[in-house]
C-alpha cells in the first residue's frame, strides 16, 4: 500500500494522531501537519477526496468531527486508500463502540495499539476486522488481568 | 474521571489530559504541562524506586505531552526500563514511546535492540509482534544491521504463528526499503514467494507487500510468483461474495488483497505461458463485467472496493499495453464513470484516461471523449477535478485536436485557478510547441498566453517563442508583424514587451516597408512601455534600440537624443547607464560595417531540450510528462517498417520542442536581408511563405513511406540547398542531420552533423556515401563516424568533395543506426549540386553580349518559363542569384527589371562558362530563365535546378 503518514485532526485543525511511516525530521513533521490541515480543512464540501501534494496522493475523508487524512505514494490506489480509512474507522468503532472525537483524545495509545495490529510499515498486516478486534481484545484481557493495577493511586 | 476511558484506565492520565482540555489558553496549557513535567521529572529523579505502574503512567503522559507538540527531552530510560518489564502492557507503552519518541543516541538504540532481541526470542507470539512492530516503526539501520538476518528465519519457520509472519513479513519490507544492502537474498526468498498459497488470507496479503516489493528489485528471482499471484486472483474473482468470509468487505471479496495481486502482476509483463495468460485475461474480463452488474449494496464502500479492483485491473491492462480488446473496453468503462455523480469516480477516470492516452490502441478511444473532459474543465466545481481534466487534455492532445484543445486551454486560463495557472501556461506553451502545424499558429498562441496569463508566463515560455523565432526564418515576418500588433494595445503585459522589444529589434526590418509600421512609428511605440517597465526590461529595450539603429539609419537621430537623455545616461541602475553610454558611443563612434557587424541578427540558438519542457518536469516530477514521451515512442514505432519521411523541415510530425525540434546547426542566419512583408495584409499567417527559406511547412506532405514520394521529397530536399550552403537538412523524431559545406574552385568540404534527439544512445551508427550513376562528383574522403551516439549528442562527420566532371545526379548519404533494437536505415540525397563549383565572373554590358552570342548553337542554351512559386521581391530574389555562386551583373542588361549573371563552373576536367538571363513579369507572376553555358548538359541541369528556385 505504501502509506507515508495518517493524520487524524478535527475542524478546527487539532492535531489528533500522527502515524509516520518513514522518517521524517521533527520539523518536517510539523510543516506537513500544517499544510494538510490548511489544504483539507479549505477544501469544499462534496468535492473529491483525493489531492495531489508534492510526490503523494493524499486520500481524505471527514467523520464526524474528525478528519482522516492519509498520505500514499503516487503509484497507489487512491479508492483502496479511502477504504483502508474506513476499515480503520470500523475498527475504533468496533472497539470503543460508537466511537467519538474523544475517544481517541483520551485513549490515544490505544488509538495506536489498533493502528498497529492494522497496518504495520505503512502497509496493511491484517484486513479482517474479526481478527484485528481479537488482537486487540486479547491484549486488553492481559491488561485487565493485572488487578494491582486497579488500586493504584491516581497520581 | 471522563467515562471514555476504556481497558485498564490509567486515571491519572485521563485527569492530567481533561486539564488540559480544561486549559483555557495556550498559556494555561503550557503552565499546566510545565508543572507536570517537574512532576515527572522529580518521580524518575526521586529517591524512591518507581513501580512498573507508574512509571508506564509516567511515560505515557510524556508521549501525550510529546504529541501535543511539545519538546520531550528525559523519559527515554525509563521507557526502555519498560520494554523489559514481563508486563505486556508495560512493556506495550514501552515499545509506543519508542517508537514515536525515537532518538538517534546509540546508547539507547543498544539497550532498546537488546530488549527486542529478548522479545524476538521469547517464543511469546504477543510480545515478538509488539517487538516486530517496534522494529517496523523506528526502521532504522542499526535496527536493520541488529535483526535483518534474524526476521527472514522467523517468516518462514514453520512453526512461526500467523500473526508473527504478518508482522515479520511487514517488518522485512520496512528494513528492505531503509536499508537493501542488508537484507540479503537467500534460501528463504523462494519459501517466501510460496506465502502466496497460504491458507490463512492474512498472511498472503502481508506477505504480497513484501514480494512486490522484491520483485521490483529483482524481477528474475521472483518470477514463480507471477504464475501464483494469477492462480490466487483467479480463485478471488470467481469466489462469491460470502466465501471468503470476514475477507469479503462490503459484498467485494479481499479488495484488498486482489487490488495488491494486481499490482504485483504490474511488476511483469504479460505471463509466457498460455494457460496462465489465459487465466488473467479471463480474470480481468471478469473484473470489467461485474463493473457492468448492478450494485450488491447501496453503500459507497461496496463501489470503492469494487471500483478499486477495476481501477487496478485497467492499469494492469495499460501496463500490458498488448490487448488491444480489453484496453478499448477499459476506455468505455472509464468513459462512463467521466459523467458519473461520484466526483472520486470522475477525478479517477480523468486521471486513469491519461495513462490510456499514451496507448497506442487506445489512443483514438480517449479522444472521442474530448467534449467531455472539455465540459468537465469548464463545469467542475471542484478544482482538482480540473486539474485532472487538464492533464487529460494535455495527454490526449496530438495533431489532430492541437488546435481545440489549446484554444479551450487558453480560454480556460482566464478563469483557472490561481494554483494550477503556471502549470496550465507550460502546458499549453508545450503543445503549441509540439504540434504546431504553422509556426504563425504558435506565436499567435504564445502570444495569446501572454495576454491572458502575462504574470503565469515564466522565462522559459517566453525565451523559447523567440528561440524558435530565431531559428525559422519563415515566422519571422510574421512574428514581426504580429508583436507590433500586440504592443498597440492600451495595456500590455511586461512580457510582451520583451518579446516585443526583442523580435522587432531583430525583424523590425521585415515590416518596416509598411508606412504603419515604419521604423520611427515601431521605435515610438516602443518606447511609450519603455516607462512602465521594469530594470531588465528597459535594459532588453535599449538593446532593442541599438538594433534599431543598426537596421534603420533613419532613426539613428532620434535614439541618440532618447539615450543622450539624462534619465538613461545618469539612470541610477549601473546596467542601464552602462548600456546608454555604451549604445550612445558605439552609435556614433562605430562605421556602418563595425556596427552591422557587431549587430547582426542574433545566430539560430543551439537545440536543446526545449526549457519549459525541463520546467514542467521540475515542477510535476519526471513521471508527469512521460505522457508525449510515450507519445513518441508511438511515433517511433511507425518509423521502423521503413526508412523515415523525409521532407524539408519541419515536417508536420517534427515538432518544435527542443528534443526533436529542427533547427540549422551552426548555421549562419540565411539572407532575409531586407525581405518586407505587408504588416497588415490580409494574407496573415501566409505571409511568412513569401520569405526566403520556403521550408514545405504548409504544404510538405504527410509521412509516407511510398517510395516515389521519398524521391521527389529529396528532390524538394536537393532544391532547398540550391543557393545555400548551410541548414538543417533532415529532421525526424531521432535525428536531426545539419550541413554546413563550403566550396572553392572544384573543391568543396561539407560538415556533416548528426544529432541525437532522443535520450537513448544509438549503437552501430554508420553512414556511406555513394555516387549514384556515373562517378560524377568525386567524395573524395569520409572519415568514418563513431558507431556510438550518446542520447543528445551530436557527432561531426567531414566529407572532402572534388568536381571530377559536370554531374546532375547528387550523391546519396545512407545513414544505419540501432536505436532501441530497431535499425533504422535511411538514405537522403546530399545537397552537392553542379553550381556549388561556380565561380563568380564580372564582366561588362559589352562582354556579356558578346559571350552570349557565342553560346548561340541551340544545345548550348535552356530555356524555362515558369510560374513564380514566392514572392518576386527584388531583394530575395538578388540574395538568391547570388548564393547561386555566380556574379550578378548590374547595368548590363536594357531592361532594368531583368537579372543576369555570369560564372564559370570549375570541374577537374575543364571549366564551364555560364551565362544566365532571368526576365520577371511581375503582372504575370511569371518568369522566363535562359542560360548558356559552353556545355550543353550544363545549361539542361542548371536550368532544372533553378526553375524550382523563384
Amino acid at each position: 500500500m505504501c502509506i507515508r503518514f495518517l493524520l487524524l485532526f478535527s475542524r478546527q485543525g487539532k492535531l489528533r494522531l500522527q502515524k509516520w511511516f518513514t522518517a521524517i525530521s521533527e520539523r518536517e513533521k510539523k510543516k506537513i501537519i500544517r499544510d494538510m490541515t490548511t489544504m483539507v480543512l479549505a477544501r469544499q464540501p462534496r468535492t473529491c477526496n483525493f489531492l495531489h501534494w508534492k510526490d503523494l496522493k493524499i486520500i481524505y475523508k471527514r467523520y464526524a468531527s474528525l478528519y482522516f487524512c492519509l498520505a500514499i505514494e503516487n503509484q497507489e490506489n487512491e479508492l483502496i486508500a479511502l477504504e483502508v480509512i474506513h476499515r480503520y474507522v470500523e475498527l475504533l468503532d468496533k472497539y470503543f463502540g460508537n466511537v467519538c472525537e474523544l475517544d481517541i483524545i483520551f485513549n490515544f495509545e490505544k488509538a495506536y495499539f489498533i493502528l498497529d495490529e492494522f497496518l504495520i510499515g505503512g502497509e496493511i498486516q491484517e484486513t479482517s476486522k474479526q481478527i484485528v478486534n481479537r488482537a486487540i481484545e486479547a491484549s486488553d484481557m492481559l491488561q485487565e488481568t493485572m488487578e494491582e493495577y486497579m488500586s493504584k493511586p491516581a497520581f | 474521571m471522563p467515562a471514555v476511558s476504556k481497558g485498564d484506565g490509567m486515571r491519572g492520565l485521563a485527569v492530567f489530559i481533561s486539564d488540559i482540555r480544561n486549559c483555557k489558553s495556550k498559556e494555561a496549557e503550557i503552565k499546566r504541562i510545565n508543572k507536570e513535567l517537574a512532576n515527572i521529572r522529580s518521580k524518575f529523579k526521586g529517591d524512591k524506586a518507581l513501580d512498573g505502574y507508574s512509571k508506564k503512567k509516567y511515560v505515557c503522559k510524556l508521549l501525550f505531552i510529546f504529541l501535543l507538540g511539545h519538546d520531550i527531552d528525559f523519559g527515554h530510560m525509563e521507557a526502555v526500563n519498560l520494554l523489559s518489564s514481563n508486563k505486556y502492557t508495560e512493556k506495550q507503552i514501552g515499545y509506543l514511546f519508542i517508537s514515536v519518541l525515537v532518538n538517534s543516541n546509540s546508547e539507547l538504540i543498544r539497550l532498546i535492540n537488546n530488549a527486542i532481541k529478548n522479545d524476538l526470542s521469547s517464543r511469546n507470539p504477543t510480545f515478538m509482534c509488539l517487538a516486530l512492530h517496534c522494529i517496523a516503526n523506528v526502521g532504522s539501520r542499526e535496527m536493520a544491521e541488529a535483526f535483518a538476518s534474524e526476521i527472514p528465519r522467523i517468516l518462514v519457520a514453520g512453526d512461526t504463528m500467523d500473526s508473527v509472519k504478518q508482522s515479520a513479513a511487514l517488518c522485512l519490507l520496512r528494513l528492505y526499503k531503509t536499508s537493501p544492502d542488508l537484507v540479503l537474498m537467500g534460501e528463504w526468498t523462494s519459501r517466501v514467494v510460496h506465502l502466496l498459497n497460504d491458507q490463512h488470507m492474512g498472511v498472503v496479503t502481508a506477505a504480497i507487500s513484501l514480494i512486490t516489493c522484491l520483485s521490483q528489485k529483482n524481477p528474475d528471482e521472483f518470477k514463480t510468483c507471477v504464475s501464483l499471484a494469477v492462480s490466487r486472483l483467479s480463485r478471488i474473482v470467481s469466489s462469491a461474495s460470502t466465501d471468503l468470509q470476514d475477507y469479503t468487505y462490503y459484498f467485494v471479496p479481499a479488495p484488498w488483497l486482489s487490488c495488491k495481486l494486481l499490482r504485483l502482476l504490474q511488476c511483469y509483463p504479460p505471463p509466457e505461458d498460455g494457460a496462465v495468460k489465459g487465466r488473467l485475461v479471463e480474470c480481468l474480463e471478469t473484473i470489467l463485467n461485474k463493473a457492468q452488474e448492478p450494485p450488491k449494496s447501496k453503500k459507497v464502500q461496496h463501489s470503492n472496493a469494487k471500483n478499486a479492483i477495476l481501477f487496478e485491473a485497467i492499469s494492469l491492462i495499460i501496463h500490458y499495453d498488448s490487448e488491444p480488446n480489453l484496453l478499448v473496453r477499459a476506455c468505455n468503462q472509464l468513459g462512463q464513470f467521466l459523467q458519473h455523480r461520484e466526483t472520486n469516480l470522475r477525478y479517477l477516470a480523468l486521471e486513469s484516461m491519461c495513462t490510456l492516452a499514451s496507448s497506442e490502441f487506445s489512443h483514438e478511444a480517449v479522444k472521442t471523449h474530448i467534449e467531455t473532459v472539455i465540459n468537465a474543465l469548464k463545469t467542475e466545481r471542484d478544482v482538482s477535478v480540473r486539474q485532472r481534466a487538464a492533464d487529460l487534455l494535455y495527454a490526449m492532445c496530438d495533431r489532430s485536436n492541437a488546435k481545440q484543445i489549446v484554444a479551450e486551454m487558453l480560454s480556460y486560463l482566464e478563469t483557472a485557478d490561481y494554483s494550477i495557472r503556471e502549470e496550465m501556461v507550460l502546458k499549453v506553451a508545450i503543445l503549441a510547441e509540439k504540434y504546431a502545424v504553422d509556426y504563425s499558429w504558435y506565436v499567435d498562441t504564445i502570444l495569446n498566453l501572454i495576454r491572458i496569463a502575462g504574470d503565469y508566463v515564466s522565462e522559459e515560455v517566453w525565451y523559447r517563442v523567440i528561440q524558435i523565432v530565431i531559428n525559422r526564418d519563415d515566422v519571422q515576418g510574421y512574428a514581426a508583424k504580429t508583436v507590433f500588433e500586440a504592443l498597440q494595445a492600451p495595456a500590455c503585459h511586461e512580457n510582451m514587451v520583451k518579446v516585443g522589444g526583442y523580435i522587432l529589434g531583430e525583424f523590425g526590418n521585415l515590416i518596416a516597408g509598411d508606412p504603419r509600421s515604419s521604423p520611427l512609428v515601431q521605435f515610438n511605440l516602443l518606447h511609450s512601455k519603455f516607462h512602465l517597465c521594469s530594470v531588465p526590461t528597459r535594459a532588453l529595450l535599449l538593446s532593442a534600440y541599438i538594433k534599431f539603429i543598426n537596421l534603420f539609419p533613419e532613426t539613428k537621430a532620434t535614439i541618440q537624443e532618447v539615450l543622450r537623455c539624462d534619465s538613461q545616461i545618469r539612470n541610477s541602475d549601473v546596467e542601464l547607464q552602462q548600456r546608454a553610454v555604451e549604445y550612445l558611443k558605439l552609435s556614433s563612434i562605430a562605421s556602418t560595417d563595425v556596427l552591422a557587424t557587431v549587430l547582426e541578427e542574433m545566430p539560430p540558438f543551439p537545440e536543446r531540450e526545449s526549457s519549459i519542457l525541463a520546467k514542467l518536469k521540475k515542477k510535476k516530477g519526471p513521471g508527469a510528462v512521460s505522457v508525449p514521451e510515450l507519445d513518441d515512442k508511438r511515433e517511433g514505432g511507425e518509423l521502423n517498417g521503413g526508412a523515415p519521411p523525409i521532407s524539408s523541415t519541419p515536417s508536420p510530425s517534427a515538432d518544435l520542442l527542443g528534443i526533436r525540434s529542427a533547427a540549422p546547426i551552426g548555421a549562419t542566419p540565411t539572407s532575409t536581408g531586407s525581405l518586407l512583408v505587408d504588416v497588415f495584409s490580409e494574407a496573415g499567417p501566409a505571409a511568412p511563405s513569401a520569405a526566403v527559406n520556403d521550408d514545405g511547412f504548409l504544404s510538405s506532405a504527410p509521412p509516407s513511406e511510398d517510395p516515389d514520394t521519398l524521391l521527389s521529397e529529396a528532390d524538394e530536399l536537393l532544391n532547398k540547398f540550391v543557393c545555400k550552403n548551410n541548414g538543417v537538412l533532415f529532421e525526424n523524431q531521432l535525428l536531426q542531420i545539419g550541413i554546413k559545406s563550403e566550396y572553392r574552385q572544384n573543391l568543396g568540404r561539407m560538415y556533416l552533423f548528426y544529432g541525437n534527439k532522443t535520450s537513448v544512445q544509438f549503437a552501430s551508427f554508420t553512414t556511406t556515401v555513394s555516387c549514384p550513376g556515373e562517378l560524377q562528383s568525386h567524395i573524395l574522403s569520409t572519415k568514418p563516424v563513431e558507431p556510438l551516439v550518446e542520447g543528445g549528442a551530436q557527432i561531426q562527420q567531414v566529407l572532402n568533395i572534388e568536381c571530377l566532371t559536370d554531374f546532375s545526379e547528387a550523391p546519396l548519404l545512407n545513414i544505419k543506426f540501432r536505436y532501441g533494437g530497431a535499425l533504422q536505415n535511411l538514405s537522403l540525397k546530399l545537397p552537392v549540386t553542379i553550381n556549388k563549383f561556380f565561380q563568380p565572373t564580372e564582366m561588362t554590358s559589352h562582354d556579356f553580349f558578346q559571350r552570349w552570342k557565342q553560346l548561340s548553337q541551340p544545345q548550348q542554351e535552356a530555356q524555362k518559363i515558369f510560374k513564380a512559386n514566392h514572392g518576386m521581391d527584388t531583394e530575395v530574389l538578388k540574395a538568391k542569384l547570388l548564393g547561386l555562386g555566380t556574379a550578378l551583373l548590374d547595368d548590363v542588361d536594357p531592361n532594368p527589371e531583368n537579372y543576369v549573371c555570369a560564372g564559370v563552373i570549375q570541374t577537374k576536367g575543364q571549366q564551364v562558362g555560364c551565362l544566365l538571363r532571368l526576365e520577371p513579369n511581375g503582372q504575370a507572376q511569371m518568369y522566363r530563365l535562359t542560360l548558356r553555358c559552353s556545355k550543353d548538359s550544363v545549361s539542361m541541369r542548371l536550368c532544372e535546378l533553378l526553375a524550382q528556385q523563384f
